[in-house]
């Protein structure tokens, strides 16, 4: 429904369940003699009866021109607001109407009352009633009899836990989230290509559980995958167990209440938890990329529900893993990775970085194969005990990657195909498409990854000697590549 | 609650209902819904189908709808999803 046009002069809303509108009815008398008055009752028709009001039966105009208190008083001229004061004051009402004289005999001031069009019972139902008319996806009726869960489980919009129902309350709520239109397409999700409104992402997000403030980081999380240098085409239809990881940072993440402290990559935290689902979700029901489907994961990983984690950027000693990638480290920002689930370091007891390091060297060797050199990309995750070793001994975040570099060449006639007993590892003929690292193993040692392949990121609890790394999937042009973006709100 | 309205979350590719089930090979042991359209002697031809069926062992059940002009509310189709695993829709003028 279009916003009714008020009529020129002056208009009140009022409601009789309000003793300040039951106390200036006599002022709304001097006014209808004086001038073109327009009075709108809320809840009763009668009222005020002299004068005669029209009944905003629907409270459409009360909705549309946001009356938060009544009695409201708008001045209106060519059909268009130019002045409002609401509740009851006389001398704001004498400058207001230009009337001197108003209300003899009344108390000066009398605070107003709640528009009924703002009653936390009937809210969500005026947004649907007033505000549904925006959203254009197709309406699909549930039965009375039918269990609406079960209903999305059989028709398979779910990732296997229960979603939360999109109903035009909860979407038009969710939309409030953000300022950008919700016919706005954000990106082409794959595999179907399939347009994506920022109210079809709304939709996604209801179901995954997303508060309305979420909102941004998961139209921000979606526009960062559906792009060619990402590609998430191929992270779903490959056959290794990976998916999108949400890697979160800036003070919007506090605002937001998302989690970079203890088990801050487990569950148990709202925005973690349903911020990546949401992801998931959008690529599940507006892409269609499903498991067994076009997702041709030989087994997947538990983090495929939904991997999102926020750095402990305010207590990092070494920035952000946004600003490694070019960010300004105060911004809101979402760096996507085409990752596993992550793995545990435990390293208790080296108190220097030459040993840690050494530790954490002989972990990242080891993703994927340890004989497989260069072709995925890795974040290491440090936790806040490993990280003070480094801090401690003043090593900063370009030493710290330099250092891991340093320990991860390996001599390449450890990595070709047979070498150690195992047929995998790199071919022999594959040795002159490397470039020699400058280290003192020579032009005959390889690289684990490559140059910029080694992201460090910061979070974790206060205690504990551990860290966590995520292995990648096949970086560089034939895969993806990991993508950095603000957060647009 | 009344009947609920909630969001499509799909790429709305495809209709909104969904797919049918394959047919079974047999109907013995089946339940088979019978949906009268509200049409006059439908029922007369329906009566005469109930028969057939039962002969050849499957069980019956019979739903009408309120009206022939619009397509069967909501609460009527879930009703026969779930009390039947066969329906025979079909027009008799």
């Amino acid at each position: 429904m279009d916003k009714p046009v008020l009529p020129d002069g002056l208009v009140v809303v009022v409601k009789r369940d309000c003793e300040t509108c039951q106390t200036v009815v006599p002022v709304l008398q001097q006014l209808a003699s004086l001038t073109d008055l327009t009075v709108y009752t809320q809840d009763d028709p009668d009222f005020p009866g002299d004068p005669a009001a029209i009944h905003d039966a629907d409270l459409a105009v009360s909705w549309h021109h946001d009356i938060e208190t009544v009695p409201t008083l708008i001045r209106v001229e060519n059909g268009v607001e130019v002045d409002r004061t609401f509740g009851w004051l006389r001398t704001a009402w004498e400058e207001f109407t230009g009337f001197e004289g108003l209300g003899d005999g009344l108390p000066p001031m009398r605070p107003g009352c709640g528009s009924k069009s703002v009653d936390p019972d009937l809210v969500d139902e005026l947004a649907v009633r007033h505000g549904g008319s925006i959203l254009r996806s197709r309406r699909i009726e549930v039965a009375e009899a039918e269990d609406d869960i079960e209903m999305m489980f059989t028709r398979g919009w779910s990732d296997g836990l229960p979603v939360v129902p999109p109903t035009e309350e909860r979407v038009l709520k969710m939309l409030g989230g953000t300022t950008r239109a919700p016919d706005e397409i954000v990106a082409t999700v794959p595999p179907d290509l399939v347009d994506a409104t920022v109210e079809k992402i709304a939709i996604a997000a209801v179901m995954a559980g997303c508060l309305p403030e979420y909102l941004p980081w998961v139209l921000t999380a979606v526009e960062a995958v559906c792009n060619d240098e990402f590609n998430m085409h191929g992270l779903l239809a490959t056959t290794m167990p990976v998916g999108p990881v949400l890697v979160c940072s800036g003070p919007g993440t506090r605002k937001i209440g998302m989690n970079s402290g203890v088990n801050a990559l487990g569950q148990g935290n709202r925005a973690n938890s349903t911020i990546g689902r949401a992801l998931q979700l959008v690529v599940r029901n507006i892409g269609g990329g499903r498991p067994g489907e076009v997702d041709r994961a030989a087994q997947g990983n538990p983090a495929k529900v939904g991997f999102c984690f926020a750095e402990a950027d305010h207590e990092s000693p070494f920035g952000t893993l946004a600003a490694q990638r070019g960010l300004d480290g105060d911004v809101d920002a979402i760096t996507v990775f085409g990752g596993e689930g992550p793995r545990g370091v435990v390293d208790q007891l080296s108190r220097t970085p030459e040993s840690l390091a050494n530790t954490l060297a002989h972990q990242l060797q080891v993703l994927h194969h340890h004989k497989l050199v260069t072709a995925f990309d890795a974040i290491l995750v440090l936790g806040p005990e490993h990280a003070r070793v480094f801090r401690e001994a003043g090593w900063d975040r370009d030493r710290i990657i330099f250092e891991l570099h340093l320990r991860l060449t390996t001599p390449f006639d450890e990595l070709v195909r047979g070498a150690g007993g195992i047929e995998e590892g790199i071919p022999a003929q594959a040795a002159a498409g490397f470039l020699a690292p400058d280290t003192s193993d020579g032009p005959t040692a390889l690289p684990k990854f490559r140059p910029d392949g080694l992201m460090l990121a910061y979070a974790g609890g206060g205690a504990g000697l551990f860290s966590s790394i995520i292995p990648g999937w096949v970086n560089g042009d034939t895969g993806s590549k990991p993508v950095t973006r603000a957060v647009q709100y | 609650m009344s009947t609920r309205t909630i969001l499509d979350p799909t790429g709305e590719r495809s209709v909104a209902e969904r797919a049918r089930l394959a047919r079974p090979a047999s109907l013995d042991g089946l339940t088979v819904g019978l949906l009268d359209i509200s049409k006059p002697r439908g029922d007369v031809f329906l009566d005469r189908i109930e028969q057939r069926l039962v002969g050849v062992g499957a069980s019956v059940k019979r739903y009408k709808k309120p009206t022939f002009a619009k397509p069967a509310p909501v609460d009527l189709r879930h009703e026969i999803a779930t009390e039947c695993q066969v329906v025979i829709e079909a027009l008799a003028d």
